[in-house]
């Protein structure tokens, strides 16, 4: 299971053209009037460790071929796993049998020729890992002797994992579309337990980057998770009562999630959104100011062209409070009658302008309220926006924190949250495709004791 | 079975059964307690509807071979799409460097036991043809528009797969499976005067589309989705609090699989870091509560002839009458904690490592009238019907979200509220159920359990109960 080095890319960059191409004519031959295809090679490495010793050492090699095609405005999908030419020829042949069966639908069809993609900057997206299973498995160990020696109260391990993952993958369709894109991305995590028997808490920190030389130090990360492993010791419920609620970073990440969900195209079409006919509106506090920046380089969630082949841009989505557009691929747009925004797949790089304030000084702007750092559950009606769900985290009492909190639950309405923001942090956590500070909101309502 | 799974995974990849004891025993020259091969071929198709037209379709082909080392408490893993014998001597190479190098080991895989069947190994993709498979779709569009003139958009699935497994491994198990799985789902959006709500119903099992079609289950499913839409256009908030909750039969089972099920999952327990762990003996529910893992229902959703590391599934008893008996295990935790495998070893697919998964999950019934139970509560909520669930292990913290609840006052049902997420501690929740009703059912067939970044279809079964404290995270307090 060698690495892929820079130089060895080439050969697996040719496989995928010469894969799109076989694929491409074998749609034409098949009755196709059109057809996009979406392929990936992918390669990891990843240990974890309990005790001092490895637990699983688990090496990862993948690869995927999923082909749409249109016959009219029907369209049939196929994929698989098997790249042998019968095996392309034959998905392909299936993606067209189903396309006899599905219905004319006049949304459906590659997006328009004209807005593909020409010119596609290269984010500098891969940077392999040269790091052998014995290598990762002594980081591992190194991050999960830091947390045992960051504090006596934690008691057990739950896992120190170190993983490396190289891919590279193609979109290509037959406007003569094709974007090949190498990406790597590489992880350090750690879950520690604190306490004994009925007093047990777990928690975790972790560290995520394309490059290898910016991820957190082991030692670290370990740390911080035995940090916040013991914060939770003593945990217990609080009295039901209307609370301020200050999500952490991680956690506010959830909720600029469901505003995301709330304003993609296919929530929208299917009316199942609270936020319908919102653009131009305000649908957050004037704080709020949200940017997609798709082509940040080296960044988690960047990326040149979305699953349409249409150029990614930079663009603001909510202006100080005020919704500006939505989140549509070229299916979504066209059922809605507006253009696309190059979101076929999702937003990339959405990012939360932060406020001024650290975490110290938001506890002490709530002054008495809840501190969420875990949620738990599904429980999201995005057609309604009601808000409840399971939260654990820390009671703070005139800014200070005086003890963990378990076995609540937080409920609200989501468009009312919004607009209830009190305030912003400015610890933006860049772990991820939505980069957010902490968010305070004015008041929810806590079910406890 | 056995003969239909190797003529799919071997004959046709021009593999023998000697070879696959050459690949085992080349694992078995490194210092290894267990090796295993693992081979798999799944096709998988879907339809969608949406709009009142067929939307899309989508067929799909998996296989390969994932193969295991595991010495004392260490794994070694890899895997390969493609089935060839070099293929698996590579896998084999990276999987066995998890141990030091050690003596030749030949190992002979003898035969396989004879298992009974729970279900046929039919291909549910092929039990009905394009147009029938179409039609389903297109009677759930029409009977949830016919239903209710509220109803503004109807989205309908189908989807069927048809696995093949076949495992070996050094401890001389050959065993394999064909496994169908099929699943119809319909979601409905209602909107009246300017309020939206959405909601949907579905289910399915270990059998073909023409087990749906024969059953009109399309129409059943679409009427159950607008119902239930319906019902939540006229509910007003939920109360805030701990208080009565009485939980209705089937689905909201789900409360087993989260309170108690994971918690009672072997791995966690051999590590130590479950609330459950070392309590086998002690009280964790109320006297009325008897609770199984039962993988042994014919044609369930959660059911396996065998599982997947070759082990036939059994009805294990993990609570009786209160008392806590046994936890689900896999070889591998198994061996480590002198116990014995309870046929609970299940991956999602062969480029992933087997875990201890819940197969049904369910509570015996007990002795109370349904109505009885309602009736003896002055004030709660009854909750029939539920979205997913989630639970920490280590706190035994666990919460299930209700998609469809009523309050009682009074000891009567009276208004619908909005769904809430209930929350509670797996350790005592159950130690709270007081009344067990006798109308026990299983769910429709529609989980899915996650666990480990990997999905396997599960059942749960309850039936109605009262449980005399639980919080229920609405947003109205006081």
């Amino acid at each position: 299971m060698a690495d892929i080095a820079p130089a060895s890319l080439a050969p697996q960059r040719q496989q995928l053209e010469r894969l799109a191409a076989l694929a491409l004519e074998s749609a034409k031959q098949s009755g196709a009037d059109s057809a996009e295809l979406a392929a990936s090679l992918d390669e990891g490495l990843s240990v974890r460790v309990r005790n001092g010793q490895p637990d699983t050492v688990e090496h990862n090699r993948d690869k995927s071929f999923g082909i749409t095609v249109y016959r009219g405005k029907s369209k049939g999908s196929a994929s698989t796993t098997d790249f042998s030419e019968s095996a392309i020829r034959e998905t392909v042949a299936r993606a067209c049998a189903i396309a006899r069966y599905t219905s004319e639908d006049p949304c459906a069809g590659l997006a328009d020729a004209d807005l593909m993609a020409t010119d596609l900057p290269d984010l500098d997206l891969y940077h392999p890992w040269q790091i052998s299973a014995e290598e990762a498995i002594d980081k591992a160990c190194e991050m999960e002797q830091a947390a045992f020696d960051a504090d006596s109260r934690v008691s057990k391990p739950g896992g120190a994992n170190v993983g490396r993952h190289e891919g590279i993958s193609v979109y290509a369709n037959s406007h003569g579309f094709c974007g090949i894109v190498p990406s790597s991305r590489h992880s350090l995590s750690c879950s520690m337990i604190a306490g004994e028997g009925s007093t047990m808490q777990r928690d975790h920190h972790y560290s995520v980057s394309r490059l290898p030389s910016e991820l957190d130090s082991p030692a670290s990360v370990g740390a911080e998770a035995a940090r916040r492993a013991v914060l939770r010791l003593g945990a217990k419920p609080v009295k039901t009562g209307v609370y301020p609620v200050l999500f952490d970073p991680s956690m506010a990440r959830s909720l600029l999630q469901h505003f995301v969900s709330a304003v993609s195209g296919s929530a929208l079409y299917r009316r199942s959104s609270f936020l319908l006919d919102k653009a131009g509106e305000p649908v957050f506090c004037p704080a709020v100011t949200l940017r997609e920046e798709p082509l940040i380089p080296r960044a988690l969630g960047s990326s040149a062209f979305d699953r349409d082949g249409l150029a990614r841009r930079p663009r603001t989505l909510v202006d100080a409070g005020v919704l500006q557009g939505y989140v549509l691929g070229s299916y979504s747009a066209r059922k809605l009658g507006l253009p696309s925004t190059a979101n076929a797949g999702g937003v990339r790089n959405l990012i939360l302008t932060p406020g001024e304030q650290d975490l110290p000084q938001l506890m002490k702007t709530m002054g008495t309220g809840l501190l969420v750092t875990e949620m738990m559950g599904q429980g999201v009606r995005l057609t309604t926006g009601d808000y409840s769900r399971g939260a654990a985290g820390l009671w703070i009492e005139n800014g200070q924190i005086s003890h963990a909190v378990q076995e609540i639950t937080v409920a609200g309405n989501l468009a009312s949250m919004y607009q209830n923001i009190a305030a912003i942090g400015a610890d933006t956590d860049i772990r991820g495709n939505i980069r957010t500070p902490s968010i305070l909101i004015r008041e929810m309502t806590i079910a406890g004791q | 079975m056995f003969e239909l799974a190797k003529a799919q995974l071997l004959e046709r990849n021009d593999l023998s059964l000697n070879q696959l004891d050459d690949a085992l025993s080349s694992l078995m020259t490194h210092e290894i307690d267990y090796g295993e091969l693992y081979f798999e071929y799944a096709h998988q198709e879907s339809w969608s509807l949406e709009d009142g037209i067929i939307k899309g379709g989508s067929f799909s082909i998996e296989s390969g071979v994932g193969v295991r080392a595991v010495s004392g408490e260490k794994t070694g893993f890899a895997y390969s799409d493609d089935i060839r014998a070099d293929a698996l001597l590579e896998a084999g190479q990276a999987a066995r460097a998890i141990a030091r190098a050690g003596q030749e080991r030949r190992v002979s895989v003898t035969g396989q036991r004879d298992v009974p069947q729970l279900y046929l190994p039919d291909n549910p993709i092929e039990s009905l043809d394009e147009a029938a498979k179409i039609a389903l779709l297109r009677r759930a569009d029409e009977v949830a528009r016919a239903a209710d003139p509220r109803v503004t958009q109807v989205m309908a699935s189908l989807s069927g797969t048809h696995q093949f497994m076949l495992v070996t491994a050094s401890d001389g198990t050959l065993a394999a499976d064909v496994r169908p799985l099929v699943r119809l789902n319909v979601s409905v959006v209602v909107e009246h005067k300017g309020k939206r709500e959405q909601a949907g119903s579905g289910g399915g099992g270990r059998f073909t589309y023409a087990e749906l079609a024969d059953n009109d289950r399309a129409a059943e499913y679409a009427r159950e989705a607008v119902r239930q839409a319906l019902v939540n256009l006229e509910a007003e908030p939920a109360p805030a609090g701990s208080m009565t909750v009485v939980l209705g039969p089937g689905w909201p089972g789900i409360l087993l699989h989260e309170a108690i099920g994971h918690g009672l999952e072997g791995d966690f327990n051999r590590k130590g870091t479950s609330a459950f762990a070392g309590r086998i003996g002690d009280k964790v529910a109320g006297d009325e509560c008897t609770i199984v893992d039962d993988g042994t229902l014919a044609r369930r959703r959660g059911s396996l002839t065998v599982d997947d590391e070759g082990t036939p599934s059994q009805n294990t008893v993990l609570i009786e009458n209160g008392i806590l008996k046994a936890y689900m295990m896999d070889k591998t935790n198994a061996r480590l904690t002198g116990g014995q495998s309870t046929g609970n070893g299940r991956r999602q697919g062969y480029n992933y490592l087997p875990l201890p998964r819940m197969t049904n999950t369910y509570m015996l019934a007990g002795q109370h009238d349904p109505a009885e139970i309602i009736a003896s509560v002055d004030k709660g909520i009854y909750a029939v019907n539920f979205g997913g669930g989630q639970v920490d292990i280590t706190s035994g913290k666990f919460v299930f979200s209700a998609s469809e609840s009523y309050l009682i006052e009074n000891g009567k049902v009276t208004r619908p509220v909005k769904g809430a997420t209930l929350i509670g501690n797996g350790a005592d929740a159950l130690t709270r159920v007081s009344m067990v009703g006798k109308d026990l059912a299983l769910d429709a067939g529609v989980g899915v359990c996650g666990k480990e970044g990997q999905g396997v279809p599960v059942g749960v079964g309850q039936p109605t109960l009262r449980l005399d404290e639980l919080t229920v995270g609405g947003t109205q307090a006081g």
